[in-house]
């Protein structure tokens, strides 16, 4: 096990590169899943809050 | 194409695909990783850095797939006025930028052990850093742009005028001397890399177009909601205007 993670002698570049990628794409996917409940969430509760704009405002989207 | 347009018919959509995308994307990378890490060989030249391409290559490939679908839908935005292709583009270039700095950090960390330097200014090494600004330029100018209508013409064009860098960064190792070695998968005549190297570069490439597909849509639904949100907050203070008038 501890071969594997010796990397050949190569560990500092190989774990770096794969925690790199991970440190990156991770990032990116979290960001833009909070991001994206955040904004269901605030229009969930504008639309509840004037329920009567709603057609109005789905007619402004082209609904 | 138009059919497509409508938000409500979009968000469905997205809903359908977003679980399938999640897993595919999470079964092909942990497959992917595996065949990576543990079941392929060392190379016989470079050793275990040989790991580093299963990362490195992939990335460089979806920093240039990321920018073409940013191009192409910033080309169906300014021509066709689609009005999701704009919400697409904008969605796409945060994730090609961190592709693209994946290909070069993954490039560094490879090029030191086994060409004995972090970075050389050849044409393809150039060529990639330059589609990185391109991405962070793009967003810096829609994000810089008050008026949406001006923001969504000035980032099409940005990045219509960027795409000349993709057949450049493509062809720099046939064009250009270089310390990079030239394309040894996608070329004529068929790969020629061992198929249990092939096998990892292959998960890996299809497990990130998903986990692109699936923060493209994740993204653009989000810009979609907050479009509404805004619509929304500008319809109630409008309102509580006219109340107090």
């Amino acid at each position: 096990m501890s071969s594997f993670f010796a990397m050949g002698g190569y560990a500092f570049y190989v774990w770096s590169s794969y925690g790199a990628a991970l440190l990156i794409l991770g990032g990116i996917a979290i960001f833009s899943m909070v991001r994206a409940r955040q904004a269901s969430r605030r229009l969930e509760e504008l639309k509840r809050a004037a329920p009567h704009r709603r057609r109005r405002e789905e007619a402004a989207n082209g609904a | 194409m138009h059919r497509f347009a409508n938000p409500a018919r979009f968000q469905r959509l997205a809903s359908i695909i977003l679980p399938w995308s999640d897993v595919l994307t999470a079964g092909l990378l942990v497959s992917g990783l595996y065949f990576a890490l543990f079941a392929s060989p060392a190379d016989y030249q470079q050793g275990e850095t040989v790991r580093i391409m299963y990362i490195h290559v992939p990335a460089a490939w979806m920093a240039m797939f990321s920018y073409s679908v940013m191009a192409a839908a910033s080309a169906a935005s300014l021509i066709w006025k689609h009005p999701l292709a704009d919400v697409a583009a904008r969605a796409a270039a945060p994730i090609g930028a961190g592709f693209t700095a994946i290909a070069l950090i993954t490039g560094m960390l490879w090029g030191e052990p086994m060409w004995g330097t972090w970075w050389v200014w050849d044409a393809r090494l150039t060529s990639v850093l330059i589609l990185f600004f391109l991405y962070l330029g793009y967003m810096a100018l829609v994000n810089a742009i008050d008026n949406p209508a001006a923001a969504v013409r000035a980032g099409a064009i940005l990045a219509l005028v960027g795409f000349v860098n993709i057949p450049i960064i493509k062809f720099s190792v046939d064009w250009w001397n270089t310390l990079h070695q030239p394309a040894s998968v996608i070329k004529m005549g068929g790969p020629s890399i061992a198929p249990s190297m092939l096998l990892p570069l292959v998960l890996m490439a299809l497990g990130f177009h998903f986990y692109f597909v699936s923060v493209l849509l994740r993204r653009m639904r989000s810009e979609l909601d907050l479009a509404r949100v805004r619509a929304l907050e500008d319809a109630i203070a409008l309102n509580s205007e006219e109340a107090a008038a």
